[in-house]
């Protein structure tokens, strides 16, 4: 009872509460860098250097009114933040963030479950969260946010074709859909699968780009065309879920490319024994420090490239990745087969 | 006893959302709750141990096919209701008839089961039991890839079909 | 095999369960001033005539067709990748095969102009 129910609860709070953490310092920091980019300061009036801005933000949006509008779909209007954020949570249960850990006597795995289909469970969930945006657009019943789930949501597939089949070549490498297995395949192999397959890893993170609505992909939010995007109706604590959301995806993607590129909690050079006293360092601080240089790399691709034109966008994800990673596929295969 | 317990009560909650996929009048709304069924059903496939199954229902059905249907919503936008066939008792006799067929087929399904153990279902599952260790993709991956081999190169073509099909019904328009 | 799953039904619970809980903790706390203006969909100070809700174009309908072929060919290849060490160069055969086909859809759907978004 206490192994199948109270730890895997107590996990889940409190990863649920290191997620809630990171995603408002991750917009902190995005505010921060955006504006170093910009030679500005950013925010400095909450806290020192603004490092309290995240829990005014969250105050604020606790706090804010909450507007139906008169021709929403009530119902589906409050549905559909909740089936966006869901998703981007429940992602989180596979990722491994270190290995087992001695904890008060007891051996605790540091991740909440490590299942046989670890990866295409990620594929699947993470599949869901387009739904969240379809329907917040059609129940505002406004015409700007139903365009932008409109394109958004087909921004969404198309980018999921060319982001899944990426991930074959992946199994290719490691031979197992699980997560754990995944990166215990990089230890055996001495390599982080990054250097084995680079063209995959370019297409994982421009689709991984294109996924969470980033820049230079953010047609969905075009101030210039679209208003504020697909939840231009939305205020107050509804509204803070799709944001959340959005942010919670970008941690989710760079955890999944962490774990299938760059070893997941392994250290550098896994397989090279003059650095083992890297392994002093604990496991979880690798995964969470690569983690953070993937999005670091998001927020700074933000501030530095300007806006795709949405058939250009199209064009990339249907007619440049989705062939590439088809390539790659029988690339992987073919050099599988010989070595 | 336990597990009994769950599979009765997700049976009954997917027929209760199934009844609600076919009674609401609002189609985004009837999409959503196939959406919800397709997920319990899912959950289904996980008790019974079918886990690579319950992720492709997941990807394919709830995360793929109702959101072509969404759009389709979307691109027909019917504002009135659909005009009433010259016989209205037309679609009464029509779903009497095929709820009759399926019927059938189920009884048939439970009868044929009961009695002859031969069934070919049975015998691939136990060989697969017998000859490949391992979890549930792998199995499935043996099995596709040499006894079914012909369905699988044929599943292609099939797709391929669609693919066709698809774009010369929307090339009309484009 | 089964309690693997067991957390991750604990984490659909409580992820569903935070969502509901802030949204009823924040309709607790923020005000309700509302009027016929604010409750109108915001296009940019102009009065809506009609329904948002119209008809749309058909390229959404091709772009979610063919990512539901596309997403049902590559879940074919899962199973293949994790058991590709046993297939060797036999379960490449297949897929090569089996990626031909899929190729000359593609090619098909290029040539017809359905990936072309202008």
């Amino acid at each position: 009872m206490v192994d199948a129910i109270v730890i895997p609860l107590l996990k889940i709070v409190i990863l649920l509460n290191a997620v809630l953490v990171a995603v408002s310092y991750l917009v902190l920091l995005e505010r921060k860098v955006i504006a170093f980019v910009q030679s500005r300061l950013g925010p400095m009036r909450v806290g020192p250097h603004g490092i309290l801005q995240p829990i005014a933000d969250a105050v604020k949006l606790m706090t804010k009114e909450d507007i139906t509008p008169a021709r929403a779909d009530r119902w589906v209007f409050t549905a559909a933040p909740i089936m966006v954020m869901v998703p981007a949570l429940i992602v989180f249960a596979v990722i491994p963030f270190g290995p087992e850990v001695e904890l008060f006597g007891r051996s605790v795995p540091l991740y909440i479950t490590d299942i046989n289909i670890g990866l295409l469970y990620i594929v699947s969930v993470a599949s869901l969260g387009v739904y969240g945006i379809i329907l917040g657009g059609w129940a505002s019943n406004s015409k700007y946010p139903l365009l932008s789930s409109l394109r958004a949501s087909a921004q969404l597939i198309s980018y999921e074709v060319a982001v899944t089949m990426t991930l074959v070549s992946m199994i290719l490498m490691a031979g197992t859909l699980s997560m754990v297995g995944i990166v215990e395949s990089q230890r055996d192999a001495s390599l982080w699968f990054i250097f084995a397959q680079p063209v995959a890893f370019a297409i994982f993170f421009i689709g991984g780009l294109a996924e969470t609505n980033r820049a230079p992909f953010d047609m969905p939010e075009a101030e210039q065309e679209l208003t504020g995007g697909f939840h231009t109706e939305y205020s107050g604590m509804r509204f803070a879920l799709f944001f959340l959301a959005e942010y919670a995806n970008m941690i989710v993607i760079s955890s999944v490319a962490t774990t299938l590129f760059l070893g997941g909690y392994l250290r550098p050079f896994p397989g090279v024994e003059g650095l083992a006293f890297l392994d002093l360092i604990p496991a979880w601080s690798w995964f969470v420090l690569k983690t953070f240089v993937f999005l670091y790399v998001f927020l700074w691709i933000r501030a530095t490239l300007p806006r795709y034109r949405y058939d250009q966008l199209m064009r990339l994800g249907w007619k440049v990745l989705i062939p590439i990673a088809i390539g790659n596929v029988v690339v992987t295969g073919v050099a599988k087969v010989l070595l | 006893m336990a597990e009994a317990i769950v599979f009765y009560g997700l049976a009954a909650l997917i027929l209760g959302f199934a009844v609600l996929v076919i009674s609401t009048r609002n189609t985004v709304h009837s999409a959503l709750y196939l959406v919800v069924n397709f997920l319990l059903v899912a959950m289904l496939y996980v008790m019974l141990g079918a886990e690579f199954l319950a992720a492709i229902q997941v990807l394919v059905y709830a995360g793929g096919i109702v959101v072509l249907y969404l759009f389709v919503v979307m691109l027909v936008n019917l504002k009135r209701p659909p005009e009433t066939h010259q016989d209205p008792r037309r679609q009464t006799r029509l779903g009497l008839a095929l709820a009759s067929a399926l019927l059938a087929e189920l009884a048939a399904i439970i009868v044929y089961s009961a009695t002859g153990e031969s069934a070919p279902a049975a015998t691939a599952a136990a060989a697969a039991g017998a000859d490949i260790a391992g979890g549930n993709v792998e199995q499935i991956g043996m099995l596709l890839y040499t006894n079914y081999l012909i369905p699988f190169e044929v599943a292609s073509m099939l797709l391929l079909v669609a693919m066709i099909g698809a774009i010369v019904l929307a090339k009309r328009e484009l | 095999m089964l309690e693997a799953y067991v957390p991750i039904l604990i984490f659909v619970f409580v992820a569903t369960g935070f969502a509901i809980f802030t949204l009823i903790m924040s309709g607790l706390l923020h005000p309700e001033r509302y009027n016929k203006v604010k409750l109108e969909p915001y296009e940019c100070g102009i009065e809506p005539e009609t329904d948002a809700r119209d008809r749309y174009s058909i390229r959404y309908y091709l772009v979610a067709m063919l990512f539901v072929i596309f997403d049902v060919e590559t879940v074919f290849m899962f199973p293949w990748a994790v058991i590709m060490d046993e297939l060797a160069l036999f379960g490449l055969i297949e897929m090569i095969v089996f990626l031909f086909i899929l190729v000359v859809g593609y090619v098909y759907a290029w040539r017809k102009g359905a990936l072309e978004w202008a």
